[in-house]
This record gives C-alpha cells, structure tokens and sequence, in this order.
C-alpha cells in the first residue's frame, strides 16, 4: 500500500503525462482499485493545492482532471507560439450560446432566434472544433438534425456541467403586456406624440 | 432624419407624453453619420439584431414599444442599405412587413370585447426579441470565458513510451529452445557424406546477411539447412550469434514458443509489426 505522499506522486505523473482529462474510474486504476473514490478526490484537491503557487493548475472538468497553464500566463505563452488562436465571430458565439442554452435545438430553432439564416460554415466550425454534434433528429418534416454541446466543448471552458453556464441575464421581468397597466384606462387622450405616432399604449387600448 | 418628428412640438412645451408623463429631453440619439453607415450597418447580425439596437438607442420600454417609430426608422435603414449596396438578406424585408402588419392591427380599432382576446400584436415581436437579446449576451459571455488554446492550454509532458515502439524480447532460453529444436530435425535427415569442412563462421555469416538481405522478416528455422549436418548447423548457429552480437540482424519473437524471426538490423520499420503473418 503506497504513502499518500506516493500515491500523490502517481496521480501528479499521470495526469502530467496523459493527453486527456482523467476521470476518478481512470486515476484509480493506478491503484488497481485499492484507493477509493473519496480518498483519491482528497488526494486530488491536495495536489491541486500543492500547485498553487505554479504556472500550471490542476482542474477538474466535465471528463475528470486534467493539468492545464493558467489564463495569466497565456500572453507570454503566446510570443512563442507561431499562430495565434482565432476569435470567433457573432454569428458563431450566438449559435454556440443558443446551442449550449437551448439543447437540443434544429438549425430551424437557432434560425428562429437569430432571425437570420445559419450558414453552413458556421455549424461546421463548431463541429470542427467538437464543440456541438448532432445527437438525434427532430420527428418532424424532413427530420433535422438535433444539435447539443459536447463534453469537449464543456472541458475547453473549463467547465464541469451544463449548470455551471454563465446564467441568462434576465433582460426584462415580464412580458404580461396587457397587465402591465398601471396607467388608468382613462388616460387614453394623454399621449398626444404617440397618438401621433400611431400607437397608443397597451394599457389604455385594453 | 428619424427624430423630427418628435422635434415638430413648440420648444417650451414637453417633446413627448409617456404613459401620461411629459417628457423634457430627447432620448439618446439614433443620428448616424451617412458615411458611417456601410461600416455600421454590416456589423449587425440581422433584422433582431437592428431592431434591438433602434429600440435601445431610443431608450425606449421593449414591452411597450412605439410600433410607427420604429418601423419609420427601421425602414429608413433599410432604405439606406439598399441605396449603398449592401446586399440586402431577404429577413430584413421579411421583418419590415411584419413590422407593418403588426403597425395595422395596432391602429385598427378594437372591438368593444376584444378584451378577452387579450394579444397584444406585439406580444411576438417582444418575445422574439427578447429571447434574441439574451442569447445575443450569452454569447458574449462564454466568449469571455476562459478557452482551451486560446487563453490556456492543457499540459502533457513528453513520456518516451509514446516515441519507442516496443519490440518482442527474445529470450536465451528461445534460442536454446530453437536450436535444440534444429539439432533433433538435423538428427531425422543426416547425411553420411565425409568431405573436407571448411567451416567459417564468417563465411556463415555472409551466406546469412546474404539470405536476408531484402527478404524482410525470414523464420529462424529457414535460415538452417538441416541436411547438411550438426557441424554445419552448429556453425550457421553461431554466425547467428555473432551477426545479433555486432547488432547487424535483428531476432525477434512474438511470445513464448511462438516462432522466432530474424531480419536486417536496420531494415525499413514498416515491416516491423506485419512480417509474422506474412512469414511462411
């Protein structure tokens, strides 16, 4: 039976070591099972507490741990490196949002949302990156493709779960119109521009 | 320009009445400057998007949108992307008359009990426009998230395995085994032939890199010639020896007792994996 401090050890080598996030089913199979899934999660915050101090952090993600370099470091990081990585455009940050937000949604749906045809490019950069992937087709005419984000897309984040999401903002409270009628019904003749305008309000128009 | 007609009212009195409220001060600016336009009006995303800015702009309530304004304004805009060429996404004209549509319905009267059928025409437009907002915000948060190779990168450390390829290891004792092997086949088919023997393991060493040389992977077996008695047999076999010893052929076994075969030191690794099945 190894020392904590080893089995420490073994973890730090192997997360170091493997090219994807290590789950606790994976990590304890360096053990062959003789640690269990408690011990070897409060063996994990250790380490990750035991890299505080360092350039690289230890996570925990939706597909288990993984080391990465921390955000602050990502400037100097960059100098070295000979391309930089794109930014991606409206078009494609609000489809990710109402795929991440929405799923699992048509092309039809995200349409809808933005008001404006989805062009194939955009579905495909995010497929190519493995963000979004079609995980069924709606029973419907000409069955579309149902789009949901992947597991991929929730570790390249840096994110555990669907839940940790940046949550909506709520943009307005209510859209109840026609009881939002503070205003008494009499007023009618008391909007002279929007008379004008053409549009008297819901409130008095009820 | 889309705020004279608010502008129309004499200077001391309010510009406008919201919901009974005289208004003093103009809301924020819609003026953009014509030059401005082409850049501008390409950075909207579609119909939503301009309609969404217009209604902001205007500081005004998205529940309760002044329906005439907007469509007069989103109309000019419209009217000005034509004009510069902009090629025009048939969503905007789409959204211009839908804009109209709900405009009529607003101005037509009401029947006395149309209370109960409650809608307001705009309910839709709100809802959509709405919905676009937030997802148009959520966005732009997880953009500001933290992203893999763009604000971090994950960490692997170089580990040798992944280069090495992992070869077979060959015992002693399988050659023991195999040889032992040779010398019971060399003992079935012996010859009784007395000749001079000019044995040479160097000799048998050539005879052996020759057999080799381009026939990839050979089976140990095949480069003994049984039938040509134990001297000589014991003399291939010890070539063998010294050619793995100098590290000029390479022998390899798969797993226990399974056969043995011997190839070029430094022949093309492509073979490497394949050349057991096609041995005979």
């Amino acid at each position: 039976m190894l020392s904590p401090t080893d089995a420490k050890t073994v973890l730090e080598t192997a997360l170091l070591s493997s090219q994807e996030p290590l789950s606790i089913a994976d990590l304890r199979k360096l053990f062959d099972q003789e640690i269990g899934a408690d011990t070897l999660r409060r063996l994990l915050d250790e380490l990750r507490e035991d890299w505080r101090d360092r350039g690289i952090e230890l996570v925990n993600l939706a597909s288990g741990w993984r080391f990465q370099t921390r955000p602050e470091f990502q400037t100097y990081l960059d100098r070295i490196s000979p391309e930089k990585a794109p930014r991606y455009s409206r078009a494609v940050l609000e489809t990710l949002a109402i795929v991440a937000y929405r799923q699992p949604v048509t092309r039809g749906d995200i349409e809808d949302v933005r008001g404006v045809t989805v062009s194939p490019g955009v579905i495909r950069t995010l497929e190519a990156r493995g963000w979004i992937d079609v995980v069924g087709h709606r029973d419907a005419p000409g069955r579309p493709a149902l789009y949901a984000t992947t597991r991929k897309f929730l570790d390249d984040l840096g994110l555990r779960s669907l839940q940790e999401l940046p949550p909506l903002e709520e943009i307005s409270k209510s859209l109840e119109l026609a009881t939002t009628g503070e205003a008494p019904a009499s007023a009618a003749t008391d909007y002279p521009v929007d008379e004008q305008a053409g549009t008297p309000p819901v409130a008095s128009a009820a | 320009m889309p705020l004279e007609l608010i502008h129309s009212s004499d200077a001391p009195q309010p510009v406008a009445r919201v919901r009974g409220q005289p208004l003093t001060e103009l809301p924020p600016d819609l003026y953009i400057p014509p030059d401005a336009l082409e850049v501008f009006l390409d950075t909207f995303e579609g119909p939503l998007d301009l309609l969404l800015y217009l209604i902001r702009k205007a500081n005004v309530d998205i529940l309760d949108i002044p329906m005439a304004r907007l469509t007069y304004q989103y109309l000019e805009y419209v009217e000005a992307m034509r004009r510069n060429n902009l090629e025009l996404a048939a969503e905007y004209l789409v959204m211009a008359a839908m804009l109209m549509e709900i405009k009529s319905r607003l101005l037509r009267p009401r029947p006395p009990h149309a209370a109960e059928e409650g809608l307001d025409p705009r309910a839709e437009l709100v809802r959509r426009l709405l919905e676009y907002e937030r997802m148009k915000a959520a966005g732009q948060k997880l953009d500001a998230l933290p992203q893999c190779d763009r604000d971090f990168t994950a960490v692997e450390v170089w580990i040798e395995q992944s280069i090495v390829k992992r070869l077979p290891q060959v015992h002693v004792h399988d050659l023991e085994n195999a040889w032992r092997m040779l010398l019971a086949r060399a003992r079935l088919s012996r010859h009784h032939k007395v000749t001079r023997d000019e044995l040479s393991v160097r000799e048998h060493m050539t005879l052996i890199l020759r057999k080799l040389t381009g026939a990839g992977f050979c089976e140990f077996a095949s480069l003994f010639e049984p039938w040509r008695g134990v001297a000589v047999l014991v003399v291939n076999f010890l070539a063998l020896l010294e050619l793995a010893r100098e590290g000029l052929i390479e022998v390899t076994q798969a797993e226990a007792y399974a056969p043995i075969y011997v190839r070029l030191a430094g022949e093309s690794g492509d073979a490497n994996t394949a050349a057991p099945h096609v041995a005979p």
